[in-house]
């Protein structure tokens, strides 16, 4: 058994552990049929994920390699321009603010998220009355719709009636242009982010700090540990592997951020707040003549960062699982 | 004194959640104010002079567009099911060659930026004339889900005991009926955590809608609250009334279904 066992609210719901060695004989003697139903049950899956995942991607790095217009996009029959879209986008002025916005935005919103989310999941972890209940009402941002909470946000920071600045000007700060000054721009929709994302990473986290055993802390309470020594001794090691998997989905999920900062200030004002996954929709819809071709090249590239995150979250994550 | 200690913590858990949940009571608070106090400054903490003219306007103008939501919803949530269940059951039971592959790539697929699927699928569906149609915004959405499902569905069905299948299978079962009649059932559980988040991103979803379906006579709410965020003359207490009424699914997916909500969190991120 693993000494952090993350799956445990999963298997309250489901008791999903593969025993799988209990191989029927009559089953194995059925193999050759067990293969083509096998076949018949996946051919739904393999089809749609032709269909609608390669096929799209592939139209993707098509769109990338062709010079379109909204003339050609329609016909198709666009020239080839080989590599002129990524190096439009690479030598763009847009392109060198837009990927330190993307990290920036990125890491700023892992730290917090993933912060407060652990002080969150400790407190959480001590138990007392009411917080089973309230744990549950954490998790309303992450459920919330997108555009919900973006436009909540927007009115809040609203400069001349959002809430946010009356509270500062009720505590004798001067007023912040949330959203409309170009320095206060992409911190207005790190807020927003960081909110929505708290949630995850308190229950994630929370469901790794069950997984340790008390038997730990009663020993370091023996021998006199304090609350600080032990979340610093036991706690943070132990929770390592959790932790690795929160931190690598974080920076999965907010490379792809679109909808928040897009509703927000849409990568505005003076692109301050546009990020890569801003910038590629402002290209392909965001105006009135889109320009798909470097729109597609930079959607490319962030896939290709999703993946490399996502290649070195697979052997972390499957490294956990066989604990 | 350690029940003291207890209530402390109760009570700064309580202070806690109401900072979190401060935006979700300003929205509620927004959306009661009548628009001639909307300006005002500073703003009142409290609903003092409650309005439903927000409301009104939701009831008003909104409905279709909640009702579109609604049925992509459900549209999507049928069509994650029927791909990803069958699938899930031949990863976890028939354990096809490749079997390791094609999980990998549902984990992978799920990091693909939805931006860049929307791409994609627009000069696909140009081409095919299904721009601004719900089918075609039904199976956008529904790739949102379909990775997430196979991974739940078959780390799921895998915990089921290969002797039940089994004994189906000496009773003369085929594969098709044991699933039917058997895998389904059991996995109960897990088709209701799967269809709640199948349904609550395909509600929420605004990329693919604002790509895929922004010139559509039918269109979801999200486009909805966007389309009045657009305006000139914004009526915050009509925006925040609409995303009151946005919010509504979730709040009853937490309330009458919150083990499922964890489980879905926990698994989409840790289990294969």
């Amino acid at each position: 058994m693993s000494p952090v066992n993350i799956g445990t609210a999963l298997r309250e719901v489901s008791p999903a552990v593969a025993t799988a060695d209990a191989v029927d004989t009559r089953v194995r003697r059925a193999a050759a049929s067990t293969r083509w139903s096998a076949a018949a049950f996946l051919a739904p899956l393999l089809l749609y994920l032709a269909i609608f995942y390669a096929y799209p991607l592939y139209r993707n790095i098509e769109l990338s390699l062709k010079a379109y217009t909204v003339r050609s996009f329609v016909q198709g029959n666009a020239p080839f321009a080989g590599l002129d879209n990524y190096i439009d986008v690479f030598t763009s002025p847009t392109f060198g603010p837009a990927l330190s916005h993307t990290a920036t935005f990125t890491v700023v919103s892992i730290v917090f998220q993933f912060g407060i989310g652990l002080a969150l999941a400790v407190f959480f972890h001590s138990g007392f009355r009411l917080s089973g209940t309230l744990r549950a009402l954490f998790l309303v941002p992450w459920l919330l719709p997108l555009i919900v909470s973006a436009s909540t946000w927007s009115w809040m920071l609203n400069s001349d009636s959002g809430i946010v600045n009356a509270a500062l000007t009720a505590m004798g700060m001067p007023q912040i242009n949330w959203l409309t000054s170009p320095d206060w721009s992409l911190v207005a929709v790190l807020i927003a982010n960081i909110w929505i994302g708290v949630p995850f990473n308190l229950v994630i986290l929370y469901s790794g700090l069950q997984g340790i055993s008390t038997d730990v802390y009663e020993a370091a309470a023996i021998d006199g540990a304090n609350a600080w020594q032990k979340f610093w001794r036991i706690t943070l090691p132990l929770l390592r592997p959790v932790s690795a998997i929160t931190i690598l989905l974080g920076l999965v999920y907010t490379l792809k951020v679109f909808d928040i900062i897009w509703i927000m200030t849409k990568g505005g004002p003076a692109g301050s707040s546009t990020t890569l996954a801003t910038w590629t929709y402002q290209l392909g819809f965001g105006s009135v003549l889109p320009d798909f071709g470097p729109a597609a090249a930079i959607g490319n590239l962030l896939i290709v960062l999703a993946v490399v995150f996502g290649f070195i979250y697979i052997p972390v994550q499957s490294r956990q699982e066989n604990q | 004194m350690s029940t003291r200690r207890f209530s402390f913590k109760t009570i700064l858990g309580i202070v806690l959640t109401a900072i979190m949940l401060f935006p979700v009571y300003w929205m509620i608070n927004v959306s009661l104010t009548p628009s001639k106090d909307m300006r005002k400054s500073p703003p009142s903490l409290f609903p003092v002079d409650v309005t439903f003219e927000g409301y009104s306007a939701v009831l008003q103008q909104q409905m279709p567009f909640l009702g579109t939501s609604l049925i992509l919803g459900l549209g999507t949530v049928i069509l994650t099911v029927a791909v990803a269940a069958p699938a899930a059951f031949a990863l976890a039971k028939l354990r096809p060659r490749g079997a390791g592959l094609l999980n990998f790539l549902m984990l992978i697929a799920q990091m693909i930026p939805a931006i860049i699927i929307a791409m994609g699928f627009y000069a696909i569906y140009l081409g095919m004339g299904v721009l601004n149609t719900l089918p075609g915004l039904i199976v956008a959405d529904s790739t949102i889900a379909v990775p997430f499902a196979v991974l739940i569905f078959s780390a799921f069905m895998s915990g089921i005991p290969d002797e039940l299948l089994n004994a189906a299978k000496i009773d003369g079962a085929s594969n098709w009926r044991t699933f039917r009649s058997i895998v389904m059932p059991v996995s109960r559980n897990s088709v209701v955590t799967v269809s709640l988040f199948a349904f609550l991103w395909a509600w929420s979803d605004f990329i693919f809608a604002s790509t895929l379906n922004n010139g559509g006579a039918l269109r979801p709410i999200t486009l909805g609250i966007y389309a009045y965020i657009g305006n000139n003359n914004q009526q915050w207490n009509a925006i925040m009334a609409t995303a009151v009424v946005a919010s509504i699914p979730a709040a009853v997916l937490l309330v009458v279904a919150q083990k499922y909500v964890s489980a879905g969190v926990t698994a989409g991120a840790v289990k294969d």
